[in-house]
């Protein structure tokens, strides 16, 4: 590889890096969100609503956290999934 | 049939099934012994992760735990698998391109440093036995109460299984192993679950009956009716939490580090062949593990409401079976304090001493006699939360053949866990102190011989614990996720996201980690326990939540130290930026 064509691939892979960085960052305040937000530090003033027959902090972190836990995980696959295509950087069959 | 041949059968038929699957896939080299080779299949991956993280804690204890505690206890529920998303984003997809067999190998390499490989070799074993300990009496639980086995027989009975398909198989049978396990597990929680659903709400979905109305035709939610019956008995409402809102989040977060950082499982990712098939695989562990984290919830407060129902002012004479068995086993207890024969569940312990200490007197009516003082509130019983879970199908007067499905569950629970564990001991042993740091020149069928005997020591010594257990083992496994969350989870992610973190950083990190964790745990614990009350904690935070506060210290202390110290050589600097990428890089 020519000296070049080096630079330009680091460059890439560098993007592909912060790219990385922002998807997980944005993955986890959602995550924060839901369990630490909603399933404790607002849990009181949430469970003055209630969601079908729970009150709805309570629904949040004894149920609401764990399902948003399983979508994120899922929308993390996809969305690296997409970066690794876009920077060229899938593994090798 | 009766429930305990049942037992019998469904027991036998499961181990009958991993024996089976423990033969068919032998492990011939190292690659499969500690890594099955590298190419699990994602799904089966995931399976086996979801058994291999959930513990008998998860299964046995952790509905009891709600059940009693009502909302404190979503810490564990949010703990446990919010920590499996950490684990999934930040760090299993780097370590598997990665691609080594063990966490010490990769402190080892990205530290440059042989006292960080030990080190980390040293908090492995430490953290994998005092879980182990706790695999052990989830087993001795299941096979004193319901095959009427002495406890020591069951522990040997269990670790004989154990034995025979880790040391046979390593990884490749403990993964297939696992998957069974998974599914007899999950079976075993979802038909009593179902069952129970369908009684009190109509409705087959646990997830949804335990947000429904109850079939009693009051017409009440089933939490609202639980609400005013814990309130009415004067004890705290189910749906309202007694910790602080600040003990809460560093107890949640403590949990969710520490288990980011358990050794057993983020092993499981370096079987997958691909970076990409470790991202999915986390995802389907996690759709696994969620089915009964979602359910688990429910079940406590079903059964919460089914405790009160079938044992509030019950008359000692006409209970059911299931109590003198459990009264037999020592974690049930009655004490009579106003004589009238009945039952009352209200609020507050019974006992002072809370544990019932018992004496070999029986009462008038038959009841086991406690040599504890009498609290002087109303309340009556003393229930052990571990029996919730296998208690609960006779509590709810379901057939015995789902009885027996409980226990074999249980086991399945425990055995998987314990299996995963042991692997991660042995190859901390036969790869990292022996292979990597004490004899470099063992060859590749001496290091697997080093590994099996390791995994075989392993298995003696988890047995010993079994039988004699520690007492001190539910504050130990508080220490283990505690230290873990100080100690690795920080160096492993800034050892992944800083090419700038250093050796320095890494130690100064988790010593300043580790003995601030440990050093508020040993003292609230062991030196000084009658001081370990809100009012004394620094900030209100527990010593179950202090690993929290113990990783932050870590973060901070290694930040400061890699910038007043050299950058790590050129090369790790080089294997830092290739893990990130999944693609081979040249």
């Amino acid at each position: 590889m020519d000296s070049d064509s080096k630079k330009q691939t680091n460059d890439s892979q560098q993007a592909y890096w912060r790219a990385n960085v922002t998807t997980l960052l944005s993955l986890l305040s959602v995550w924060f969100l839901v369990s630490f937000g909603c399933g404790i530090l607002w849990v009181d003033t949430l469970n003055q609503f209630s969601f079908f027959g729970w009150k709805l902090g309570f629904w949040f972190s004894q149920q609401g956290a764990i399902y948003a836990f399983v979508v994120l995980i899922f929308v993390y696959v996809w969305r690296m999934n997409a970066l690794d295509r876009r920077y060229k950087v899938e593994e090798d069959a | 049939m009766s429930a305990q041949l049942l037992t019998y059968v469904f027991v036998g038929l499961t181990f009958g099934l991993y024996i089976a699957i423990a033969i068919w896939s032998r492990s011939g080299s190292t690659q499969e012994f500690y890594v099955a080779g590298g190419h699990v299949h994602p799904v089966a991956n995931g399976a086996a992760t979801a058994a291999d993280w959930m513990s008998a804690a998860s299964y046995l204890s952790m509905a009891g735990i709600i059940a009693f505690e009502g909302a404190d206890g979503a810490r564990y529920l949010m703990g446990w698998t919010g920590g499996y998303v950490l684990l999934a984003l930040c760090l299993a997809p780097y370590l598997r391109k990665f691609a080594k067999f063990t966490v010490p190998d990769f402190v080892g390499d990205r530290y440059y440093s042989q006292t960080a490989r030990v080190v980390a070799v040293l908090c492995v074993i430490f953290i994998s036995f005092t879980y182990i300990a706790g695999q052990m009496r989830g087993v001795g639980i299941v096979f004193s109460r319901f095959l009427e086995v002495e406890i020591e027989m069951g522990v040997i009975i269990g670790m004989g299984i154990v034995f025979f398909y880790a040391v046979l198989g390593g990884m490749k049978g403990i993964t297939y192993t696992q998957v069974a396990q998974y599914c007899v597990l999950i079976f075993a929680y979802l038909v009593p679950a179902i069952y129970i659903s369908l009684m009190l709400t109509n409705v087959p979905l646990p997830m949804l009956g335990f947000g429904s109305t109850v079939n009693d035709g009051s017409g009440l939610f089933l939490l609202e009716k639980l609400d005013g019956l814990t309130e009415e008995l004067g004890m705290a409402a189910f749906t309202e939490g007694r910790k602080s809102t600040v003990d809460m989040f560093f107890i949640t977060a403590a949990l969710m580090a520490g288990t980011a950082g358990l050794p057993h499982v983020i092993v499981r990712f370096f079987t997958v062949p691909k970076v990409r098939d470790a991202r999915i695989s986390a995802g389907y562990a996690l759709i696994f593990i969620a089915l009964l984290y979602t359910t688990a919830p429910a079940v406590a407060a079903f059964a919460r409401l089914n405790i009160i129902d079938s044992l509030n002012e019950a008359s000692y004479a006409e209970l059911p079976d299931w109590f003198g068995k459990w009264e037999d086993s020592g974690l049930l207890a009655w004490t009579d304090k106003n004589n009238d024969g009945k039952l009352q569940y209200r609020g507050g312990a019974a006992l002072s001493p809370s544990k019932p200490v018992f004496t070999d007197d029986r009462g008038q009516l038959g009841q086991r006699l406690v040599s504890n003082v009498q609290t002087d509130n109303a309340n009556e019983l003393y229930i052990d939360r571990d029996i919730i879970v296998l208690a609960h199908p006779e509590i709810a007067q379901l057939p015995n053949w789902v009885v027996a499905l409980v226990a074999a569950g249980g086991l399945a629970a425990a055995l998987s866990t314990a299996a995963g564990l042991l692997l991660v001991i042995s190859s901390a042993i036969s790869h990292d102190l022996l292979r990597n740091t004490l004899a470099k020149n063992l060859t590749d069928a001496q290091e697997l011989r080093w590994a099996r005997v390791a995994a075989a020591l392993a298995i003696f010594v988890a047995g010993l614990f079994g039988i004699y257990p520690p007492g001190f083992v539910a504050e130990v496994v508080a220490f283990a996720f505690g230290l873990a969350a100080a100690s690795f989870f920080p160096v492993i992610l800034l050892g992944i996201f800083s090419t700038r973190m250093n050796k320095e950083a890494a130690i100064a990190g988790m010593l300043s980690g580790l003995t601030l964790t440990a050093g508020y745990i040993v003292f609230f614990k062991f030196l000084a326990p009658e001081m370990n009350q809100a009012e004394y904690w620094w900030f209100g935070i527990s010593p179950e939540g202090i690993g929290t506060l113990g990783m932050l210290l870590n973060f901070f202390v290694s930040a400061v130290v890699m910038r007043i110290t050299p950058a790590p050589p050129v090369a790790v600097q080089e294997m830092v930026r290739s893990i990130r990428i999944p693609k081979k890089v040249d």
